[in-house]
């Protein structure tokens, strides 16, 4: 690991000189739990010559905001977002996410602001070597002809098709969470669709974000049908891997038809997949195993495959269609 | 906030903040096992390698390095943690708990082991032993975060400790024997 140099920041005053820190020098990176910045930086994928510890900025707990949704501080731990009543009681889907990531100790340590912020898994991009054009805007995309089983089929570009691999970002776009920021001299608030960049002509841009820019909280809306939704994960092992394929889902049936319908795809995507098609063809119509087919063909329609992961459309068709057959037979008439 | 002093030669001509420490080796305090200790590491230095390396604590181990096998598991302030992917600097003001200081937490040293010790010994739960102490760190963890129910429960909750040796149903074993006096 390369040196670095170090700076602690606390207390209400902190917030704005972490960021004012990070702002005024490019080389500094913020460190909260450092599951994704301490890994990378050892493999020497990133490279700051400084840490800001911003673990100890009054940042962390689950509130209640006055239009009835959650405020998650960016630094609640993914272990404390999971284990928060109001979370389990509201957001299933969400809390259910959180508890199949990664392991005890790392959701522990993770940061929620952290979760969103995290880097690919793609193995070229970490490899710290290969041609990868998030890492080196312009090298070019090993992964294009290389292994490529775990990678994305839907919202790749020909630069790019490294999946997205948080769990708990899936379930926070089917909800329009909001993610929330500090800058040097503003707070903004970003739709959580506008916040996961897709690769096209610029991998290297994940985010919006400006550097220095801050993520104080998530606003997670909570809306009724949300009580009754699930997370499907599928993976090589039962445990602690990332998802071949995730479905965040929460559907409402009226009279046998659908009145009120939230999916969002993990594990296929270059961004959290918001499977909007799916959605559309499911409002009003029939909560029946071909209507739910129907919507995830049509959701899957445009997926572009490589060899390696030519299964993965398929895999999430079924892994869709499950978790609605499954969301429809648990009851969700409300 | 932000000192300027142009003349020092960061990139962006932003001078070492008052309280910026490193990349040379700074003093560092560490509570562990209910002891202040006193390490000059580089901010780079993991809590692995402060523990290992500086205080000749070598229970935890160095499997990966990389926050998949959890052989480094510890307690920060009584949560278990990937001692590789934590950097030691930022544990002051915590409170460290290796596998040195299960058996006797309350510093009277009479020797006797804590009870899921006990168990993996009774239960024969390793074979190589490396993976050992960051298990047996997990596994407290595992009971009284309220995950050691049942079998399915523990391997879920302890899907982050990796034995190569395959001691996973003695490992579940002594859990499941220890679980009530953890």
């Amino acid at each position: 690991m390369r040196p670095i140099s170090y700076v602690r920041t606390e207390g209400a005053d902190g917030i704005d000189r972490a960021v004012g820190l990070v702002t005024a020098d490019p080389d500094s990176h913020f460190l909260a739990g450092g599951t994704t910045e301490v890994d990378l930086l050892r493999q020497h994928v990133l490279a700051p010559n400084r840490l800001v510890d911003i673990n100890r900025l009054p940042l962390s707990g689950v509130e209640e905001l006055p239009d009835g949704g959650l405020r998650i501080g960016a630094l609640t731990r993914m272990s404390e977002v999971a284990a928060a009543p109001a979370v389990q009681e509201r957001l299933p889907m969400v809390a259910r996410a959180l508890v199949l990531g990664a392991s005890a100790q790392l959701r522990h340590m993770a940061s929620m602001g952290g979760n969103m912020m995290q880097k690919v898994r793609c193995g070229y991009y970490r490899d710290g070597e290969s041609p990868c054009n998030k890492r080196e805007p312009g090298a070019g995309c090993a992964a294009l002809g290389g292994v490529s089983r775990t990678h994305a089929v839907l919202g790749t570009s020909e630069h790019c098709i490294a999946t997205h691999p948080s769990d708990v970002a899936v379930p926070l776009v089917a909800l329009d969470a909001v993610i929330r920021t500090r800058t040097a001299d503003s707070e903004r608030a970003y739709a959580i669709d506008e916040f996961f960049l897709p690769p096209g002509d610029t991998p290297d841009r994940e985010h919006p974000l400006t550097h220095g820019e801050l993520i104080t909280a998530i606003d997670v809306p909570t809306p009724p049908l949300a009580r009754r939704s699930l997370y499907l994960k599928v993976r090589d092992r039962e445990s602690y891997e990332f998802a071949l394929v995730s479905v965040a889902a929460a559907l409402e049936v009226r009279d046998g038809k659908v009145s009120g319908v939230r999916i969002a795809l993990g594990g296929v995507g270059t961004r959290p997949w918001r499977a909007r098609r799916a959605e559309d063809a499911l409002v009003g119509g029939p909560a029946t195993t071909a209507s739910f087919d129907l919507a995830a063909r049509a959701e899957l329609a445009e997926a572009r495959t490589t060899p390696m992961n030519a299964f993965k459309p398929e895999l999430a068709r079924r892994t869709l269609v499950r978790a609605l057959e499954t969301l429809t037979r648990d009851g969700s008439q409300s | 906030m932000t000192v300027r002093t142009p003349d020092t030669g960061r990139a962006t001509g932003t001078g070492p903040e008052a309280d910026e420490r490193g990349p040379e080796p700074v003093g560092v305090r560490l509570d562990v096992n209910g002891v202040q200790r006193h390490v000059e590491i580089e901010p780079r230095v993991s809590l692995l390698g402060a523990l290992r390396d500086e205080l000749q604590l070598t229970g935890a181990k160095r499997g990966c390095d990389q926050g998949t096998c959890g052989a480094c598991t510890v307690w920060v302030d009584g949560r278990r943690v990937l001692a590789c992917l934590t950097l030691a600097i930022t544990c002051e003001d915590a409170e460290v708990t290796t596998v040195e200081g299960l058996a006797t937490p309350d510093g009277t040293g009479d020797g006797r082991l804590h009870p899921m010790q006990e168990e993996f010994i009774r239960q024969d739960a390793f074979q190589c032993g490396y993976c050992t102490p960051g298990q047996i760190m997990s596994a407290v963890g595992c009971v009284r975060e309220g995950h050691a129910g049942d079998d399915g429960e523990i391997k879920e909750w302890m899907s982050g400790n990796i034995c190569r040796c395959a001691a996973y149903p003695h490992i579940r074993a002594a859990i499941r024997a220890a679980r009530d006096r953890v």
